[in-house]
């Protein structure tokens, strides 16, 4: 049967043809050619020579700017993920075992801002977080402050808040997809075995739904870490990131080896992550 | 056990109480922006009074207005290329076994789990070193090729679940691929091409990080409105958001009705 099958397919392996030349092209090809450019060098003519070198991954490890940047953008997304984390899993649990009358449309409601232009959220995260902002107007109406307090807007503290808004959704979809597939009789059995919800929670639950916890975290991580927009609009001169470095040396700064090692650098970082998380993945899934 | 039940009910309290904050949080930001919208001065609080100028205002903006039918232009010439590279090559994957199967698998999906600037440079770069001036062109094929993965995700689900005894039966009785394709194995990925396609639409309708680096000299909206962001706060902005957001809205619905269907 499995052979039948494939054979009847076979002699049509041009099917494949059109894919694989476009992803040949337009995928390995320039992915492969911004490797080769990392090692290239610029002209004092300020043209790019094939000339090949280790410079610009030295420059790169020696300059504390870079590294610090790059940390600086770690510590950023690592705390998007673990807010989104926390935002997406009282949510995701709400939806997969107290929701009981259109559980369909709150899951939808729940994931409508993913859909909603990044742009539209990142600058309504400016008109909230400003001077003149809701919340400003909020605490100098209450009276915590009668001065607007400037501080929220152009910091890191905005681009997490931004982000943290755009992922927490990204989180949510796998965690409430592991927690759907948990049989609510395997709760009631642990509350039957006295277990509180606290435990129920921990010994049970929150096993369950590593996987998509996992792949989640390292969704809000990946992108989080590569984002460049957030920044630019609400981050302010402390709230610059890695690849706020790629996008001027791509652009004004002008010197594309270098903004290539850089994206090398982070492209390897990206696939190491995503690497382990699949290991880790798999590693905790129970069924 | 009573003390077991107090324990439970407090339980399920907070975590409702947990997910109206989170939905809170979420909405918040839509909410200002449609209020702010209408919001006659400025763009901070109070309101002092409603008005429609923004909206107005975004309909005499010739630039935004054509930068908006370049995005459907783009989001058009994306979701073709995408779904005629996409379904042979979620075909490819689901039923050949051809040498560099795995690495193809990876590759093609490489755009959806890379941040989109690594794409972006990788692209700008690979044009500029080809001699192509950059356009909406460029555009495009970066849109169409970071887009292929997402056809073929939804594709390659949909096949992996199919029965594949009627394409046996039309193959035994003769039929030829083409005819089998067209016939059996097609209306049964209909919806999820369709359901991909839309999301390639929507997708490209809101990319930035790799069209930021493969713009030419013609704008997409997103890139539009980015340059109406770093320019200062517009009230301007608000009105296209609204409207940007009702549109993703309907987008979503009608997707979300297809899917139903299906099931």
């Amino acid at each position: 049967m499995e052979t039948g099958r494939a054979s009847g397919w076979r002699p049509y392996a041009t099917l494949l043809l059109p894919p694989l030349a476009w992803v040949l092209l337009f995928l390995i090809l320039p992915y492969g050619l911004l490797f080769a450019c990392s090692f290239w060098k610029l002209t004092p003519a300020q043209t790019i020579a094939p000339d090949w070198n280790l410079q610009n991954y030295l420059h790169l490890f020696r300059n504390a700017v870079y590294l610090r940047t790059l940390g600086r953008s770690a510590a950023i997304a690592a705390a998007v993920t673990l807010l989104s984390l926390l935002l997406a899993f009282p949510v995701a649990y709400w939806l997969a075992f107290q929701v009981k009358r259109h559980k369909k449309l709150w899951y939808m409601l729940a994931i409508i801002p993913l859909w909603i232009s990044y742009l539209v959220r990142a600058y309504a995260w400016k008109t909230i977080l400003g001077t003149g902002g809701v919340l400003n107007a909020f605490l100098v109406g209450i009276g915590v402050t009668d001065q607007p307090i400037a501080m929220f807007l152009y910091s890191p503290v905005a681009v997490i808040i931004t982000l943290t808004h755009i992922y927490t959704p990204f989180v949510l979809m796998p965690v409430y997809a592991m927690l759907e597939q948990i049989p609510p009789a395997l709760l009631e059995a642990a509350e039957d075995l006295g277990a509180g919800p606290w435990r129920t929670f921990t010994r049970v639950v929150l096993p369950l739904s590593m996987p998509g916890v996992v792949a989640g975290c390292t969704f809000a991580f990946v992108l989080s870490l590569g984002d460049f927009l957030s920044p630019l609009l609400v981050g302010g001169p402390t709230g610059i990131m890695i690849s706020n470095i790629v996008v001027s040396l791509f652009g004004a700064a002008y010197n594309w080896p270098l903004g290539a090692a850089i994206s090398l650098v982070m492209l390897l970082l990206v696939l190491a992550i995503i690497t382990l998380a699949n290991r880790l993945e798999a590693r905790t899934k129970y069924v | 056990m009573t003390r077991g039940r107090v324990g439970r009910k407090v339980w399920a309290a907070g975590i409702t109480a947990g997910a109206a904050a989170v939905f809170a949080f979420l909405y918040l930001p839509i909410a200002v922006i449609v209020v702010f919208s209408f919001n006659r001065f400025s763009t901070s609080l109070p309101l002092r009074g409603l008005t429609l100028d923004w909206y107005r205002l975004l309909f005499q903006d010739r630039p935004l207005i054509e930068s908006l039918l370049h995005s459907f232009l783009v989001a058009g010439c994306a979701v073709v290329i995408a779904v005629v590279i996409g379904i042979p090559a979620a075909l490819a994957v689901d039923r050949l076994k051809f040498p560099g199967k795995e690495l193809f698998e990876r590759v093609v999906l490489l755009p959806l789990i890379l941040p989109g600037i690594i794409t972006g440079v990788s692209l700008l770069n690979f044009f500029v070193a080809g001699g192509i001036r950059l356009s909406l062109t460029t555009v495009i094929l970066g849109h169409g090729t970071a887009l292929i993965s997402v056809v073929v995700t939804q594709v390659y689900a949909r096949l992996k679940r199919m029965d594949r005894s009627q394409e046996e039966a039309a193959m035994d009785l003769g039929a030829p691929p083409w005819r089998t394709f067209w016939h059996v194995t097609f209306p049964n990925i209909r919806t999820a091409v369709l359901g991909a396609a839309l999301l390639v639409f929507t997708l490209s309708m809101d990319e930035i990080a790799v069209t930021f680096f493969l713009i030419g000299r013609e704008n997409t909206l997103p890139l539009a409105v980015w340059s109406m962001l770093r320019q200062g706060i517009t009230p301007e902005v608000n009105a296209i958001s609204t409207i940007i957001f009702l549109m993703s809205a309907v987008a979503i619905l009608l997707g979300y009705r297809l899917m139903q269907k299906e099931t």
